[in-house]
């Protein structure tokens, strides 16, 4: 009791990381590695580009090559529905939350579009509308079941989940769909176009980033994760910030569900599913992102997603068969996982506390 | 139990006031109450959470600039009354009148509006988040869209500075600070404000000599600008007295003591305390 007291004493008005403290052999590489360590972004940047690299190598020696035309058109094509569906769980993770629904609204999307312009004649932009609309609306209910109602997001989410994943097969009969002709032309510039769905993801990250960064939107979001009973007394409208968190998720998951019927010109059932949301969620983790809230960036979701994408679309290059691929994979994320960790430690161990 | 009735110290401490107040402003005319220039009264405020009873039937009053001390064992009562009075919870009976009027209590906002603040023992601190963050949380200048963080960063150096607060930077994480310095940002932050009634719950737990120092310090600052009237929990009565004009005791939810700090001493309030613990394991034994 009186050793912490007099530490405190000892420390006050000093600056946190202090030279008296870090002086000494091996001090400076501790202090590198903090500071990789604070920037993940960083590390998972130089991550990515030494598996771009190790691929780009390996396949050129082969037949086909990485950075072909195809090759990098699939790459965004993969990359992309991950980054918009992992903005949506990065907010919701920094702000202590999750969800597991943006899959199925993804699925969902495209057959209300569907049914909405062939079977009710709405005009093709009033339908896009009102699919994005469902996706504002799932995100609602996921607001209203662990904000309001209180049930962890976790349960709450993967209820809405399977409710929309019935509508759909219900709806749908289990049965492909074509794209409506009248949502041809629209359609490109959503999903068909070749970098269609990377520039969107783009412009999306872009504007995340700047909600995320520099706005009430963001800080509000941290200071909900970070310290919830903290931001409450702060006078901080929490369950606003947790509702809207869930409502652009939801649109997000919908958005993406559009972009992918379009780009491959099918509306398929079996599309979305918990892949594409789990691939996010460790995605917006492998970018630094906080399991249990108050920190983490959009930018590094990217660069996550990124990095899972070219780690998949590089190992099917290389030549490994879909089923060894899965355990690479899984393997991969947990490396980069377990090097996180331990970075944070090292973080922990340079700064104080 | 002895409870002194309530008519009882609430004409000595009038007569006090009126004579301190009398002259400054036009409460009188302004107020239902009448009879007073109390920035705060709470009248016969009560609360329950399920079976328990937080407060029994409350009567406290602030004067404009007085600092009041706010004591008692853990769970008497003392920080739900705070959250009362800051506009976090709501009273189940009772009412509050702040500066003569009688107020609703709707929000922390609410409440923040009226020139009402707290300090929270948890002091609502995001430890993510950079020093002048903190300082603006909830508060943020904007320039819409965009947050205003330079504006900010200057603002909140600068005051910190104004207050002999020692950070090393603005923008370091609050995570990374000692005890005291996050006390201080929080009362800096309330301050900041422009509150008029500073409300703070243990800012001097856990804390060592010199912190301690710096925030007594800040305490008196603001009683010498004389427009910031203060109640403040603690628990250390030489603290207390030190500081407090004058001190209330919560016992079981009720107010059992009010006194001027004059008018008490450390021996005393520790008597009461200690034959409240006797009390306490004399009814133990018998139920035993």
């Amino acid at each position: 009791m009186s050793d912490t007291a007099q530490r405190a004493v000892g420390t006050l008005g000093e600056p946190p990381l202090g030279p008296a403290n870090t002086r000494g052999p091996g001090a400076q590489l501790r202090q590198a590695l903090a500071i990789a360590g604070r920037q993940r972004e960083l590390t998972v940047l130089v991550v990515v580009v030494l598996l771009v690299v190790y691929f780009g190598f390996i396949s050129s020696v082969g037949r086909s090559s990485f950075f072909t035309s195809v090759n990098l058109i699939n790459l965004s094509q993969f990359a992309a529905p991950i980054i918009i569906i992992a903005i949506g769980e990065t907010l919701l993770l920094v702000c202590g939350e999750i969800d597991l629904s943006p899959g199925f609204v993804y699925s969902f999307a495209p057959f209300l579009m569907y049914f909405l312009v062939v079977y009710h004649g709405f005009p093709v932009i009033l339908a896009i509308f009102v699919t994005l609309l469902m996706g504002l609306v799932t995100g609602w209910v996921n607001g209203f079941l662990t904000v309001t109602l209180g049930l962890p997001s976790f349960i709450a989410t993967l209820g809405t989940g399977f409710v929309l994943l019935g509508i759909t097969l219900t709806t749908s009969n289990a049965t492909q769909a074509q794209i409506p002709p009248a949502a041809v032309g629209i359609g490109k510039w959503i999903g068909s176009y070749s970098y269609a769905e990377i520039a969107w993801a783009a412009i999306l990250v872009v504007i995340f980033h700047v909600i995320f960064t520099r706005t009430r939107w963001g800080l509000h979001t941290i200071a909900v994760g970070g310290n919830l009973l903290g931001a409450r007394e702060a006078g901080i409208n929490v369950a606003r910030v947790k509702y809207g968190n869930f409502m652009i998720t939801g649109v997000l998951g919908a958005f993406v569900g559009l972009q992918i019927a379009f780009q491959t010109q099918v509306i398929d059932p079996s599309a979305g599913g918990y892949t594409p949301m789990f691939l996010s969620v460790a995605a917006a983790v492998i970018g630094g992102t906080a399991m249990l809230g108050g920190s983490g960036t959009i930018i590094g979701a990217f660069l996550g997603s990124v990095m899972l994408t070219v780690l998949n679309i590089g190992f099917s290059l290389v030549g490994i068969s879909a089923y060894p691929l899965n355990l690479i994979f899984g393997g991969t994320i947990l490396v980069a996982m377990i090097a996180n960790r331990q970075l944070d430690r090292i973080r922990t161990a340079g700064g104080r506390r | 139990m002895t409870d002194p009735g309530p008519g009882g110290w609430v004409d000595s401490d009038l007569t006090g006031n009126a004579v301190i107040n009398g002259a400054d402003d036009v409460g009188p005319l302004i107020s239902p109450v009448g009879a007073t220039t109390d920035v705060l009264r709470a009248e016969h405020l009560s609360k329950r959470f399920g079976a328990l009873t937080a407060l029994v039937d409350i009567e406290l009053h602030l004067a404009k600039g007085e600092i009041l001390g706010l004591i008692g064992d853990n769970g008497a009562g003392k920080s739900t009354l705070l959250k009362i009075l800051c506009g976090f919870q709501s009273p189940d009976t009772g009412r509050i009148v702040v500066n003569g009027e009688e107020v609703a209590l709707k929000s922390v906002d609410h409440a923040r509006s009226l020139g009402i603040d707290a300090v929270y023992q948890d002091l609502a601190l995001i430890n993510q988040l950079s020093v002048y963050h903190n300082m603006f949380l909830n508060r943020e200048r904007v320039r819409w869209p965009l947050l205003s963080n330079r504006s900010m960063r200057q603002a909140a150096r600068q005051y910190l500075d104004e207050m002999g607060v020692n950070i090393p930077s603005v923008d370091t994480q609050v995570a990374s600070l000692s005890g005291g310095q996050r006390q201080a940002i929080a009362v800096a932050r309330a301050v900041y404000s422009d509150a008029k009634i500073l409300l703070l719950d243990e800012p001097l737990a856990a804390m060592g000599a010199k912190e301690v120092a710096l925030i007594l310090d800040l305490i008196r600052d603001l009683k010498r600008r004389g427009d910031v009237s203060i109640i403040v929990i603690a628990h250390n009565y030489g603290q207390v007295l030190e500081i407090c004009d004058r001190v209330n005791l919560l016992q079981h939810g009720r107010i059992t003591l009010d006194k001027r700090s004059s008018e008490t001493s450390v021996q005393e309030l520790n008597d009461i305390v200690v034959a409240e613990y006797r009390r306490a394991i004399e009814s133990r034994q018998r139920t035993a």
